[in-house]
């Protein structure tokens, strides 16, 4: 499957998303070794494009890059010619022209990725684009449940927040139900999408208590910096106290995520954040072997891919 | 005070099409006969060495009229000006179009409309009247000079692009109007509720992330302004109709007797959200955007039954390089006047939704009524506005390029069945297939 495209994670079915999640097993123990860097895409060239912040997202595209021995060229909007004003489609042109294998976007607008996708023969991986996508994102998720939690299968999962402005949660849903796990959403009413038991095939509640069903809680940030003017919730103080995330609303046994950054205070308690038995950090290490797994996926031939012994063999430093 | 239409001076026609269907149902015509033109008007003795034209499966019908283009002039020529947006036009089977003011300047003094007039009667090849703007710079707050419009011959007046956001600056158009008696345009939009917004705020946009139009957005607009045209006795005409509560608004301020009348344009009746999952913005971010099935049932039946009275393109030239961003960035708006008979009558006549002498009344005939311009009729002795059709012809869309500067229609790579073979537009031939 070399040179196809991931943009949506509804781009991978089940059995898709399963093989990388079994090739990041695989790249967890190469993280285990003293050397943690491994041939695999020797001269294979990935060109890493963030025309919005990010920490996560960017440093462990660009250390899974490396540790695969990929070439790996990071483009941020400022210092670029972006800054300039240059387009996206011509950004994505003059970067096409170096011949890259993979092409990884974040963007603040959703179909950016889209876009690019019509102007380059590299393969193109949402790296986040705007409200829209973050596949990544989900499968570094369904990779930390399975692993810390247990199969999907069955599995229910809260998103908590601000749905309406996360991409992290629109990928997340389909990606968790791609899998078979159950989905709900909890928000003020003011951050559900319409229409979105219909649109997303989920239950939607405005009750904070409805987190009581879950097996997992997954916490989303509040993202004041799509909100604009006009206000989704009164303030932070009223939203912390009704729908903010602490241990005083969960009860034993239920895990708890974020995709980070936090607000702390906002949508989770500073405690509650530090607390080891969430999930949190646990995401963010899980972030590199996935898209180590992903940048394999896209790259690796065929029949290579299918092979369950991939070649994973230690690089002299 | 008439409004003024513009048009190149041409030589006046002379044909006969032989044994075509000749349809004219506001005139009551619709038979297969011979269609004379002579001398650029319907019917009279065929003069000796006029052109004879195989009808055969041909339908001719008085030409349409769109009341609502851009034609980007002044100030955006690299999109379309008045001789590009006419000949597409023609090509469409348009006789007579109407441009939005929203251009850079904006059409909001008596110079900048006579410096129009003056270039539609050099360059048009139908006739092309324009609209002026509401306010002063189309920035809602102070009327322009109305009654010199007026004089100069404004069709009309609309902020067209942007709502009159102010009740009371549209209360005082509304007054104003008893001078001017010319229909106030109303792009019908309550901002505070569009926002952001890039498309239509449902299911679609729940999935994609796309910050939602609501249709109250529009219809809380509708239903302002008709309470405020009921009150001071003034007309309004709504641009664009895309929901199906708008539909309702307009039905029921009409039943109570308000002077309202509607447009619907080709897309909206013809697509819908759906389409916007490719997040393609050259063919399908406009506004008000493509709404649910539920809506275009809603505006098909409304035109049907003609509590819309017409169909008008909006038709909305941009470059490429405009649209080539990403969804969220790029600007709204499609083309619209080459494709607008053939989309409804592929996609609304031939699937039986909407008989072809409705749809040709409703870009015809109604057209004009609902912004008081005259016409077309194949009735004798009329001046000779004809669309000739092929109903049969099927064509792919921007195969062969566009007569419109622009090419972001929403129907592009599309084949659609039926096409304009010929159109005489002011007694003069304007589009020959």
């Amino acid at each position: 499957m070399s040179r196809r495209s991931l943009i949506s994670i509804s781009d991978l079915d089940r059995s898709e998303i399963a093989r990388i999640l079994r090739v990041s097993n695989r790249f967890a123990e190469v993280m285990t070794r003293d050397i943690k860097k491994v041939p695999t895409l020797r001269g294979r060239t990935v060109i890493n494009l963030f025309l919005e912040p990010s920490t996560r997202t960017s440093t462990s595209f660009e250390l899974a890059g490396k540790r695969l021995s990929a070439d790996v060229i990071n483009v941020k909007g400022s210092g670029s010619s972006i800054e300039k004003g240059e387009t996206l489609k011509d950004t994505v042109i003059t970067l096409g022209s170096y011949a890259p294998d993979v092409l990884v976007i974040r963007h603040a607008s959703v179909g950016a990725c889209q876009l690019a996708a019509r102007h380059t023969d590299a393969a193109v991986v949402n790296a986040g684009d705007g409200k829209h996508e973050h596949p990544t994102q989900t499968l570094l998720d369904l990779y930390t449940i399975e692993r810390e939690v247990g199969p999907l299968d069955g599995l229910h999962i809260a998103f908590v927040g601000d749905v309406a402005h996360s991409r992290v949660a629109r990928s997340g849903i389909r990606g968790f139900q791609a899998m078979g796990a159950r989905v709900t959403l909890i928000a003020p009413p003011t951050l559900i999408p319409r229409d979105a038991e219909d649109a997303l095939g989920v239950a939607a509640s405005t009750d904070i208590r409805d987190v009581a069903d879950a097996d997992v809680v997954y916490v989303l940030r509040m993202q004041l910096e799509r909100m604009g003017p006009g206000g989704f919730v009164p303030s932070l103080r009223e939203y912390a106290a009704t729908y903010g995330i602490g241990h005083a609303r969960l009860r034993p046994g239920q895990r708890v995520m974020h995709a980070g950054p936090i607000n702390r205070g906002v949508e989770i308690t500073g405690e509650l954040a530090d607390d080891p038995a969430t999930l949190i950090e646990r995401q963010a290490a899980n972030g590199m072997i996935v898209r180590m797994a992903v940048l394999y996926d896209l790259l690796a031939e065929p029949a290579e891919a299918a092979a369950s012994a991939a070649p994973l063999g230690v690089v002299a430093a | 005070m008439p409004a003024r239409l513009a048009q190149r001076p041409a030589p006046p026609a002379s044909l006969v099409v032989r044994g075509t269907r000749v349809l004219d149902p506001a005139a009551g015509i619709d038979e297969v006969r011979d269609l004379v033109v002579a001398g650029g008007r319907i019917g009279g003795p065929l003069p000796k060495d006029a052109e004879e034209v195989d009808g055969a499966g041909l339908v001719a019908v008085p030409g349409f009229v769109d009341p609502h283009v851009h034609l980007r002039t002044p100030g955006r020529e690299d999109l379309e000006d008045i001789a590009t947006g006419t000949r597409a036009a023609a090509a469409g089977g348009f006789v007579t179009i109407v441009a939005m003011p929203n251009t850079a300047p904006v059409v909001d003094t008596a110079p900048v409309l006579r410096a129009l007039l003056e270039r539609g009667e050099r360059e048009a090849v139908v006739r092309v009247g324009f609209y002026a703007a509401i306010t002063v710079g189309q920035a809602g707050r102070e009327l322009t000079e109305q009654a010199e419009l007026a004089e100069t011959g404004a069709c009309g007046f609309t902020d067209d692009g942007h709502p009159v956001a102010d009740a009371q600056v549209m209360r005082r158009a509304l007054q104003y109007q008893r001078i001017t008696g010319l229909p106030l345009v109303l792009h019908e939009e309550d901002p505070s509720l569009s926002a952001r917004g890039v498309m239509h705020e449902g299911a679609v946009a729940s999935r994609l992330g796309l910050a939602g139009i609501p249709s109250i957005s529009e219809s809380v607009a509708v239903a302002r302004d008709a309470v405020l045209a009921e009150y001071e006795g003034g007309r309004i005409h709504v641009c664009h109709v895309s929901a199906a509560e708008t539909v309702e608004e307009i039905r029921r301020a009409r039943e109570r007797g308000v002077a309202i009348t509607a447009e619907v344009t080709p897309h909206h009746l013809v697509l819908t959200d759906r389409e916007v999952e490719a997040l393609d913005p050259t063919r399908h971010k406009m506004n008000p955007p493509l709404r649910e099935e539920s809506d275009r049932r809603a505006l098909i039946a409304a035109l049907r039954e003609g509590v819309l009275d017409c169909v008008a393109t909006d038709h909305a030239p941009h470059a490429a390089d405009e649209k080539e961003v990403p969804f969220e960035e790029a600007p709204f708006g499609v083309t619209g006047l080459e494709t607008a008979f053939a989309a409804c009558h592929t996609h609304l006549v031939r699937t039986g939704d909407l008989p072809l002498e409705t749809l040709v009344r409703r870009m015809g005939a109604d057209a004009a009524a609902a912004v008081g311009l005259p016409a077309p009729t194949l009735a004798d002795g009329a001046p000779a506005d004809v669309a000739l059709i092929d109903p049969e012809a099927r064509w792919v869309v921007g195969e062969g390029g566009f007569q419109s500067r622009s090419r972001n229609s929403a129907f592009l790579g599309e084949e659609l069945v039926g096409r304009v073979v010929m159109t005489i537009a002011g007694g003069a031939m304007a589009w020959r297939s």
